[in-house]
């Protein structure tokens, strides 16, 4: 839609004007100063990172305040209508017919106990004008229009007879079925594997143009982002950092906070090296004086501590709060992509030969054979249930049910963790997907260092806290860090503090299960950073598990692509990138998001 | 030591930018139940419930100091009214009443203790183990536990003093058994969900053994409901041990116990009601004041959870 089309119509689906819902109780704001618009049959994607206030402004679209918030200025403007003067009642009535949402998780949004038509039917109530016939057909086209099955026996079903992509288009359809004006998508796609993901977007995408609905898309995705929206903002600590079209906030990115973020996506298609962004989003009611970022910004002068930026027009509805936006462009280094250099023997350090494994009486891995040489780094992707963490966990005797052969070096080890010797142990290190569990939360981190170190090199206690400094320092944390709890310690940070742990046993293959998954963008991109550091100075080996493609770019040597237990293509990360052979990695590499790719795809079509 | 490509990019430390912890904060988070115990001691019952506890401590432990008479002397005839020098009167053979009740709330203190302690140290050992184990030590400890379950446990008691007689020890022991599967019950329940966490594995994976797991990872995140089981077997403690005494399966006359006192001047009752009136009150307040505390760690424990979570 053009501007002068926008000019013309009054009343745009989504009005969000100077928007500040603050904490309640003080007057700390979570967010301030949201103006955005919709219009109908646009796709707005609000883009941050975890606690950047985007869900909030979601939450505000659909009328709802998280609990220990309220709205303190600014107005929300849904179809014409303001919702600060609606009553609760009439707030109810509003949602479903004029706005709808999908959620994050359909697992848990849809009601177990309720047949998926009684669900349907129960989003239709508030449309008076529709009696039970009409309703009826009406869930059957919301079902067509999401591309499932739409007879009496799939609208019998519950949700649990439901595959997670399959409960997701239910979820759309509900929201769709409405024929709402307006959709808040909270990270719809964030549970899914790539393949479902790539489906249900387009369906999105598709019911939008179609329905003429103006879409909210929240999320963290930027690669999914590129792909979707038609306008995307930026929010970083509560504000919109930067608004603007989807190639204008992808090609020629003005906020120093967008430009990195972009640098610490991985990108299948790209060959430069992702940047990490170091430090943290202040909190509410610990952000600094002047620009919120200025504090991790490398274009930041003096004046960003001081004064906070207002909005500035960079482009036709391009804004920008930043003073120094005619510097970003170019600021970044350019740096290559790809595992760093090592020099690698030849030898292998861990060979794993006709590996099966079962979980209880289900058979999950079958006849694997894989090996990995000294100082290598091998990947090992595949969507969830594929195996890979059984498998790593095989290798590292955490997982006791195989049978087959592993050896490290030329020792073949037992099935267990505990059976193997306190050698075999140290040399064999594993750093879990979730920083907030693998540590145990009543000990300092400085104890749970402390307690590695003399399970592999006892030593008194005298020197024991020069040796935890050294392994803090490894990971670039500060000593601050010894007498934290894990839980005043960042995400990414405690994941430092977990590789911290695996390095102080000098292993010489460390096993890293989705290491990042957990992590915001620019912490992941510095986590993979810090890997590839180590690689260099220890040489060490590292099996890196994910679901990510895009990430092993950046990283690995080799590729394993697993699928259903079996490993289907085994190659040098280039050749597999460049000509995958498997089908099923063919199919991986297609509905991987990419920015790169979907700009692409709009120059093609331009 | 990270990349350094760009500056101030990634360059070192990470800090982090909450506050620095204070000593006092630290212990907190460090020691769970610490820091139940403070939330709990905002509330009201747990006030009042460590008040009267403390009162009736103070009475039992200091008590046959301030006795005007010997539990066991005969200073008059036997159930007389109060009179100015005999403050509650004298019981069925005689002796000072409010002597007796003084002297008597050691024991039933100390055979409670003792009883609750056994029972938490076995239900700790079986109930972690248990939860840690899984598959098939888990399904036979527990439901050997149920077996115990099936009895009351003031049966189950009786079942075993009355088959070996009226031994102090052997009542320590037959409550502190029969508490076992209940305190087991619960911390297996607590443990399940520690023990899924990847720390757990974490330790698994460099060898740690069994007993330092269980003591040194699992232990530590489930100190709260440990402290809310310890304050609930113990109120159950002196209503046990008080009610053997009764039956005369605990201290045995002449001694002076406030159970036994109950038992000696039941038949009494409407001449002279001192003698049984004082010990009731006295097991009441005790087990009220127990109960009330414990309920506010309980109460204070849901909340810290709730609020980690």
């Amino acid at each position: 839609m053009s501007t002068a089309e926008q000019a013309t119509t009054n009343k745009v689906p989504v009005d969000i004007r100077g928007l500040r819902i603050a904490l309640s109780g003080s007057d700390n704001d979570i967010v301030d100063e949201i103006t955005v618009e919709i219009a109908a049959g646009e796709v707005l994607a609000l883009v941050g990172e975890s606690g950047s206030g985007k869900t909030t402004v979601g939450m505000a679209l659909l009328g709802y305040c998280r609990p220990g918030g309220r709205v303190t200025g600014g107005a929300v403007v849904v179809d014409g209508t303001p919702l600060s003067e609606l009553r609760d009642a009439d707030l109810r009535g509003i949602r479903g017919t004029v706005v709808s949402y999908i959620p994050q998780d359909p697992g848990t949004a849809l009601n177990p106990a309720l047949r998926i038509r009684t669900q349907l039917f129960e989003t239709l109530e508030n449309h008076k004008g529709l009696d039970a016939k009409a309703r009826d057909a009406r869930i059957r086209e919301a079902l067509e229009e999401v591309a499932l099955p739409n007879d009496d026996e799939f609208l019998k079903r519950y949700p649990h007879q439901l595959s997670g992509g399959q409960q997701q288009r239910v979820a759309i359809a509900m929201a769709f079925a409405g024929r709402p004006k307006v959709i808040v998508c909270d990270e719809p796609t964030t549970g899914l594997d790539v393949t479902t993901q790539a489906r249900v977007l387009e369906t999105i995408r598709d019911l939008c143009r179609t329905h003429q609905v103006a879409a909210l898309y929240v999320s963290h995705d930027l690669a999914v982002v590129a792909d979707l929206a038609d306008h995307v903002a930026v929010m970083y600590a509560g504000r919109v950092v930067e608004a603007g079209t989807r190639d204008q906030l992808f090609t020629s990115a003005r906020h120093p906070y967008t430009a990195r973020l972009l640098r610490a996506v991985p990108d299948i298609q790209g060959k430069r090296a992702v940047i990490g962004i170091r430090g943290r989003a202040p909190l509410p009611g610990h952000r600094p004086e002047g620009c919120f970022f200025a504090d991790r910004c490398h274009l930041a002068v003096e004046q960003c501590h001081t004064t906070f930026p207002g909005a500035e027009e960079v482009g036709p509805q391009h804004q920008v709060r930043c003073f120094r936006w005619r510097e970003t462009a170019g600021s970044l280094p350019a740096g290559e992509a790809g595992a760093p250099d090592v020099a690698m023997s030849g030898e292998q350090v861990l060979t794993v030969s006709s590996l099966n494994a079962r979980y209880g009486t289900r058979a999950i891995l079958f006849d694997i054979n894989v090996g990995i040489g000294r100082g290598e780094c091998l990947a090992l992707v595949g969507e969830s249930g594929s195996g890979k963490t059984t498998l790593a966990r095989s290798i590292s005797g955490l997982h006791r049910d195989w049978t087959g052969e592993v050896k490290l070096d030329d020792a073949v080890l037992e099935t267990s963790a505990r059976r193997r010797s306190s050698d075999a142990r140290r040399r064999i290190q594993y750093v879990f997907q979730n920083p907030y569990a693998s540590l145990n939360p009543r000990r300092t981190i400085g104890q749970t260092l402390a307690r590695q170190l003399q399970m592999f090199f006892p030593g008194s206690r005298k020197e024991m806290s020069a040796r935890v400094s050294a392994c803090l320092e490894r990971v670039a944390l500060s000593d601050a860090a010894i007498n934290r709890f894990p839980d005043q310690l960042s995400g990414g940070e405690r994941q430092r503090v977990a590789i911290a742990r695996a390095l102080a046993a000098e292993p010489e293959l460390l096993v890293c299960d989705e290491i990042t998954s957990a992590l915001d963008v620019s912490v992941q991109a510095a986590i993979v950073d810090l890997l590839r550091e180590l690689r260099t100075e220890m040489g060490l080996s590292i099996l890196f598990i994910t679901h990510n493609l895009a990430l092993i770019r950046t990283i690995a040597d080799r590729v394993a692509v697993m699928t259903e237990g079996r490993i289907v293509e085994l190659g040098p990360t280039q050749r597999l990138f460049e000509a995958p052979e498997a089908p099923y990695t063919r199919q991986l590499l297609e509905n991987t998001p990419s920015i790169e790719a979907a700009l692409a795809r709009v120059d093609a079509d331009a | 030591m990270s990349a350094g490509a760009i500056d101030p990019g990634l360059a070192a430390g990470p800090v982090p930018d909450v506050p620095p912890p204070t000593a006092a904060s630290q212990r907190l988070r460090q020691r769970q139940w610490l820091a139940t115990l403070a939330a709990a001691m905002r509330l009201t019952r747990t006030r009042v419930g460590l008040g009267l506890m403390t009162i009736m401590v103070l009475i039992a432990l200091l008590g046959p100091l301030f006795a005007p008479h010997s539990p066991t002397a005969f200073i008059g005839i036997p159930n007389s009214g109060p009179s100015s020098h005999v403050l509650f009167g004298t019981d069925y053979l005689g002796r000072d009443v409010f002597s007796r009740f003084l002297h008597g709330g050691l024991s039933v203190l100390y055979l409670a203790v003792a009883s609750t302690a056994v029972g938490i140290i076995l239900g700790l050992v079986i109930g972690l183990s248990a939860a840690y184990a899984g598959g098939v030590v888990d399904e036979v400890l527990m439901r050997i536990s149920d077996v115990f379950l099936a009895f009351p446990q003031i049966v189950f008691a009786l079942l075993l003093v009355s088959a070996f007689g009226p031994k102090l020890w052997l009542l320590v022991l037959t409550v502190g058994i029969s508490h076992a599967p209940r305190v087991a019950r619960v911390l297996r329940g607590a443990a399940q969900q520690v023990v899924e966490r990847d720390f757990i594995k974490a330790a698994e994976a460099v060898g740690e053994s069994r007993w330092r797991i269980l003591f040194s990872e699992l232990l530590p995140n489930v100190t709260s409901p440990l402290l809310v089981e310890t304050g609930l077997r113990l109120t159950y403690s002196i209503g046990l041990v008080a009610g053997l005494s009764f039956l005369g399966f605990g201290l045995q006359p002449p001694n002076a116990d406030w159970g036994l006192m109950i038992n000696e001047n039941r038949v009494s009752l409407t001449v002279q009601p001192w003698g049984v009136v004082l010990p009731v009150l006295a097991i009441a307040l005790l087990t009220i004041g127990t109960n009330l505390f414990t309920d506010g760690i309980a109460r204070a424990a849901i909340g810290l959870d709730r609020s980690e979570s």
